[in-house]
């Protein structure tokens, strides 16, 4: 007798996906799939692609997908959602099209409280574009666009959305998790599922922010790009739920 | 038919398009045009519809694509610097064929300008706007009565043709109260509009179909060619089939003025004063600029001895006037722009030969 | 128990993310290379797999199935 333990989600399409070997973008889009899954939901899901490395995300998605100018996916859902109130509704947005462009689309979806699932994956750097400086990227940390490493004096602060979000009473889920190894990739399965389910219950918006590598623009394999986000994004960016369940529409 | 009715423009507007089955209306607040989102937050939850008051243009029209997508009737309203915020965004309705009704209740420019009628987005409107290769079709009534009667149909020409549609209107349409006869008395009940599924392009869950996708991103060159020659065909279409005009005493004339929206009302008067003084002036009133109606324009300025170009702008639609009528006979202009309206007399005096050339 | 792990070759992209996952270390890239011009991963000793997932939970290409087989 066999039992399946790993199989590919029906809501992931059979299709090669653009990234890069090694790229964790493909780890997430399967999490945010087999969550699709686990409520039985392809059929009344539609999921909002976004700009930047997973602007191809609705070829990935067996759902019904729509995709949305850079930073404003939010908004795309939040019209999506008001016509179909009954459908499961996600956004999937890099770090620079929803902490940059998209700064006020994801601030006011959030304030709203309204009831989409939003996968932010935060990889430091815009990674479609070449590897250029995003509103995450660590102080230091070298980008084309900032040669000599992120310096405050010049380039700012990096920017810690799920903490920024969860000061609003609209969220009612916010939680930051990572896919550097097989345990983290379970907590992220589990917290991106408990999104989805929330947003079925009706309880409103719900953001998970996902850290993820980038070894292209990062200038490391696939392995070592792991072990550089264990060791320079999560002592910046904690893993943890922000907001549970209190708030909401 | 309703019992006829003062409303002010703008509430007119917003009463036509529920009535024309409009359920979901997102929008940002801009004088001159404030009274149609008001209306639509007090008037789209009786009718089990949705207003939602979003946090800039830039994502009123993104809700808009979203809801559009969506397969909801859907339309927004903005005023002249707030539809610059939005035409990323219109490239992007155009881009992936979504249908939905858009509303400029024109103010004067460039930038913040002044909240009093002009005529200054004429190219914005009738030329793309944003980026690419596309085009909107733009209605443009003189009343606010023709403003209603046009909404029914700018609803069912965006679905026609999956483009969004834009009604041009002024602030002095907006502002201004009329009696009206709207399709149904305020009262009465509404039948429902069609459900989402029924467009079956639309995103509702993909039951029973393979998956939809609504997008404007074709990577490959080939894709992306074949895509715009696809929404020029139905531009082609448009043009063919979808041109409105309204010519007045145009065939004996030797003056014929063109103007549209408001500034045709004003020169309506200055005709028929014209008329009155033995001075043979016609009107011909585009009421769909784009797609314009070159050829109806081209036999009257066949048979004129002058053409006269009025607009509350510094010349915007004299080009597509002068692509029109060519060198038939000569096109004049008289303008002005940012919140001042051209008087009858002054039409008259330009129609009578007087006050000089283009102001 | 053991477990029976499947990759399916022409979709790998030899990231060997699943190579560092292993618990068993069983799990390397190939010296073939497939039509992408990687060198896939693969199973070398299916008989020490305990099929714990952790190879296809690491895979973002999500070219390995896991299948538990009870004796």
């Amino acid at each position: 007798m066999t039992t399946v333990v790993a199989q590919r989600p029906k809501s992931l399409s059979d299709v090669v996906m653009n990234y890069c070997p090694g790229c964790t973008h493909g780890i997430i889009h399967r999490l945010v799939a087999e969550a699709i899954d686990a409520l039985d939901a392809r059929e009344r899901t539609i999921g909002v692609a976004s700009v930047g490395c997973s602007v191809f995300a609705y070829n990935y998605f067996e759902c019904d997908m729509q995709q949305a100018s850079h930073g404003r996916a939010p908004a795309v859902a939040t019209g999506i959602k008001r016509v179909l109130p009954d459908r499961l509704v996600f956004t999937y947005q890099g770090d620079g099209d929803l902490a940059s462009i998209g700064a006020a689309e994801i601030v006011h979806a959030a304030a709203r409280g309204e009831n989409i699932t939003v996968i932010f994956v935060n990889n430091a750097n815009y990674g479609m574009t070449g590897g250029q400086m995003a509103p995450t990227t660590l102080l230091g940390q070298k980008t084309t666009t900032t040669p000599l490493g992120r310096d405050p004096k010049t380039d700012g602060f990096p920017i810690r959305m799920a903490e920024m979000l969860a000061t609003l009473q609209g969220p009612a889920y916010i939680a930051r998790v990572s896919v550097h190894s097989p345990q983290a990739v379970k907590q992220a399965g589990d917290a991106i599922k408990k999104a989805f389910r929330l947003q079925a219950e009706g309880k409103g918006f719900t953001l998970i922010e996902v850290l993820s590598t980038c070894p292209t623009n990062w200038g490391l394999a696939p392995n070592q790009a792991l072990k550089w986000l264990v060791e320079n994004l999560i002592p910046f960016y904690p893993l943890g739920e922000f907001k549970k369940e209190e708030g909401g529409a | 038919m309703s019992e006829p009715k003062l409303m002010k423009g703008n509430e007119a507007i917003a009463e036509a398009a529920i009535q024309a089955g409009c359920r979901y209306f997102f929008g940002y607040p801009i004088t001159p045009q404030n009274e149609l989102p008001e209306y639509m937050a007090r008037r789209l939850p009786e009718v089990g519809g949705v207003y939602l008051q979003a946090e800039s243009e830039v994502s009123a029209i993104n809700m808009v694509y979203g809801a559009a997508g969506a397969g909801g009737r859907v339309m927004t309203s903005s005023s002249s610097p707030g539809i610059s915020l939005m035409q990323e965004g219109i490239s992007y309705l155009a881009g992936a064929e979504l249908p939905c009704v858009l509303v400029n209740i024109v103010r004067g420019g460039p930038g913040l300008g002044g909240i009093h009628a002009a005529q200054s987005d004429y190219f914005q409107a009738t030329k793309g706007g944003g980026h690419g290769d596309y085009r909107l079709l733009v209605l443009a009534p003189g009343s606010v009565q023709e403003t209603v009667d046009l909404l029914q149909e700018a609803f069912d020409l965006a679905d026609k043709y999956r483009n969004p549609v834009m009604l041009l209107g002024d602030a002095v349409l907006g502002q201004m109260m009329e009696a009206v006869r709207l399709p149904r008395d305020l009262d009465e009940p509404l039948p429902p509009p069609p459900p989402p599924e029924s467009k079956v392009w639309a995103t509702t869950g993909a039951v029973n179909r393979s998956r939809n996708v609504i997008n404007s991103l074709y990577i490959e060159p080939e894709r992306l060619e074949k895509h715009n020659w696809h929404i020029q065909e139905k531009y082609r279409r448009m043009e063919a089939e979808e041109v409105r005009y309204e010519a007045v005493q145009v065939d004996d004339a030797g003056t014929v003025v063109v103007a549209y929206g408001t500034t045709a009302r004003i020169a309506r008067t200055a005709v028929d004063e014209a008329r009155r003084q033995g001075l043979k002036a016609g009107l011909f009133r585009p009421i769909s600029l784009y797609p314009f109606p070159y050829q109806a324009l081209r036999e009257a300025a066949g048979r004129a001895r002058r053409v006269l170009v009025v607009e509350m702008s510094c010349g915007q639609m004299l080009d597509d006037v002068r692509l029109a009528v060519g060198e038939r006979c000569p096109v004049e202009f008289y303008g002005r722009p940012g919140g001042n309206i051209p008087t009858p007399q002054e039409v008259l005096d330009r129609i009578a030969g007087k006050g000089g050339e283009a102001k | 128990m053991a477990g029976k792990v499947t990759f399916r070759e022409e979709r790998c992209k030899g990231c060997a993310l699943c190579v560092e996952a292993c618990p068993k270390g069983i799990i390397q890239l190939s010296k073939r290379f497939n039509a992408g011009g990687f060198n896939p991963a693969e199973c070398v000793n299916e008989e020490a797999c305990i099929a714990c997932g952790f190879c296809a939970r690491m895979c973002p290409d999500a070219v390995i199935e896991v299948h538990r087989v009870d004796r």
